[in-house]
């Protein structure tokens, strides 16, 4: 591994920000307390009951730990719904939202990157559909999906379709584009000169694809699927927004309705650790693929 | 010796452009006979390339006939009756030397172990077989132009083509393939067109020298060497050498001076 000298003094500085910030933020309601009382209150006291907060405008950073490792850990190993306990997993636990989000993100990430890669391959070969399709696939993406997620999600409802597909299909809608974009600039990646030579060999279009175009459009695939698998993700948790029962996205909105905002941040620690995830699994696979390709990434 | 491998009748062709039509060959006649080694050279846009690419049926003549083994350079190229050599060896980065080999005879659909023993002779030929799994970036530039001969040879085509092939070489290599080549030519008796700027290898390895001269690109000259098909390199000192050498040079410089 490299130094982690540099990483550490980029947490430390994000902490010790952090930690300004939630003193500064969650003063005024320590003054108003104070001053509700009568009392007259002194920055000395100030600055520890700031951290200390039951629903804190900013919590503290050891306070999003705390309630982090108490909805995972704690939640499953000594809750009496855990899984320790009951066999399955909490539902006030992170574990299963995270889980069912992420089995969202997985099914729409492969929707999505298939679909793309399929439409890439058709406006490679197809003129009508090169003139045809790109346009409305950007056209897709100028649509707010904060507007269309939850008219997808209704429509899909009324016709009996409900539980991962409707979230699948949206994280599928986000992440296809960047996998078209990439695997069309992939596909014609090779030069006239390869192209000649296989032309030489009177080579059918499927060998073409197969033998140069796919495997000339690796980088780029994987380029795209590492943006790819993130929307797919934010997809998945905007779709859970309007949805009741389990997944980040419905537990950070019954978050926010009840002011639980250290709840709201051990969420989102879930949620940023599990795209980190996604990624660098994406990343790690990319390296070993490309790297027994022979084109070492 | 006689059979006419290639046959070109007024073979003329014009690029349509925005700047209006490019004449890239006008009037060209030639006929190229089996075993023949035949160079083309000229300055740029002479269309020797061109030419080459219109054997291959990778251009199509806008005018006049010609005729690849008998039949129109189309239908040679659906039967697959010659190799061609590009300017780069235009290796694939992710497969090895002998995946790289392997490429045409896969698609032409020959048996595993049949591509296997044509891998070998063709390795052995271009003197590669110790790199038959070694990527192509291990290889020098000179060794990944051979790895790209030995591709255009794994099917066996009786015609080879080759544009400019060592042109990005250093000349201590260049030398070294030349001679490679010939010995190759010898033993497979190949019908060879080679692209070349240099006048010494083109007359170091050809039967026949097309002398060509741009705008249009057309043949300004066919010398026929009188030098013995082998070939030592010291050839090149020899006097009857010096003098072809003269007679391409000359029929360079005719070309040119039609322009000014």
């Amino acid at each position: 591994m490299k130094s982690f000298g540099p990483v550490l003094v980029v947490v430390g500085c994000i902490l010790a920000l952090w930690y300004g910030a939630a003193v500064l933020m969650n003063a005024q309601w320590e003054r108003d307390q104070a001053g509700r009382a009568g009392e007259a209150i002194g920055w000395a006291q100030i600055v520890p009951k700031t951290m200390a907060q039951e629903r804190p405008v900013l919590p503290a950073p050891h306070q999003v730990a705390a309630e982090f490792w108490a909805l995972t850990w704690g939640e499953e190993v000594g809750g009496r719904r855990g899984i320790v306990q009951s066999g399955s997993l909490s539902n006030r636990g992170l574990v299963l939202h995270a889980w069912v989000t992420f089995s969202a993100t997985m099914l729409g990430f492969a929707i999505g990157s298939g679909f793309g890669i399929l439409l890439a391959v058709g406006i490679v070969h197809n003129r009508a559909m090169d003139a045809s399709v790109m346009p409305w696939a950007i056209a897709s993406q100028t649509i707010p999906i904060v507007a269309i997620a939850p008219m997808i999600i209704v429509v899909l409802n009324s016709v009996g379709v409900a539980g991962l597909i409707p979230k699948a299909i949206i994280a599928a809608y986000l992440s296809f584009f960047p996998v078209v974009v990439g695997m069309v600039k992939g596909l014609r990646s090779p030069d006239g000169m390869q192209l000649d030579l296989l032309r030489t060999y009177n080579a059918s279009a499927a060998q073409g694809l197969w033998n140069l175009r796919l495997p000339a459009s690796m980088p780029y695939l994987f380029a795209s699927l590492k943006v790819g698998v993130a929307a797919s993700f934010v997809g998945t948790i905007v779709a859970e927004l309007p949805l009741g029962g389990a997944g980040l996205g419905t537990r950070l909105l019954a978050g926010s309705y009840y002011g639980q905002t250290i709840q709201i941040w051990a969420t989102l620690v879930m949620a940023s650790l599990l795209a980190a995830g996604l990624v660098a699994v994406v990343g790690s696979i990319q390296s070993r693929v490309l790297a027994r390709m022979g084109m070492g990434a | 010796m006689t059979a006419a491998v290639i046959e070109a009748k007024g073979v003329g062709l014009t690029f349509q452009t925005n700047g209006g039509p490019v004449h890239a060959l006008s009037g060209v006649d030639l006929v190229i006979e089996k075993g023949d080694f035949v160079s083309f050279i000229g300055p740029s846009g002479c269309g020797k390339t061109t030419f080459l690419r219109c054997m291959a049926a990778l251009e199509t003549p806008t005018e006049g006939s010609l005729t690849v083994n008998g039949m129109s350079a189309e239908a040679a190229r659906q039967a697959r009756a010659y190799g061609y050599v590009f300017q780069a060896a235009g290796l694939y980065p992710w497969r090895t030397i002998g995946g790289n080999i392997r490429l045409p005879l896969e698609i032409m659909g020959f048996s595993k172990a049949e591509q296997a023993e044509r891998v070998a002779r063709v390795l052995e030929l271009v003197e590669l077989s110790k790199f038959e799994n070694s990527f192509p970036w291990q290889l020098s530039g000179g060794m990944q132009q051979r790895a790209s001969i030995a591709r255009a040879l794994s099917f066996d085509a009786d015609i080879l083509l080759m544009d400019e092939p060592f042109g990005a070489l250093d000349e201590i290599v260049r030398d070294h393939l030349n001679e490679q080549l010939l010995a190759l030519w010898a033993r497979t008796e190949k019908t060879i067109c080679f692209v070349t700027h240099s006048i010494p290898e083109a007359v170091y390895l050809s039967t026949k020298i097309v002398v060509m001269s741009p705008r249009p690109g057309r043949i300004a000259e066919v010398i026929e060497s009188p030098l013995p098909r082998e070939r030592p390199l010291d050839i090149r000192d020899t006097p009857e050498f010096i003098e072809i050498a003269h007679r391409v040079r000359d029929g360079l410089r005719a070309g040119h001076s039609y322009e000014d």
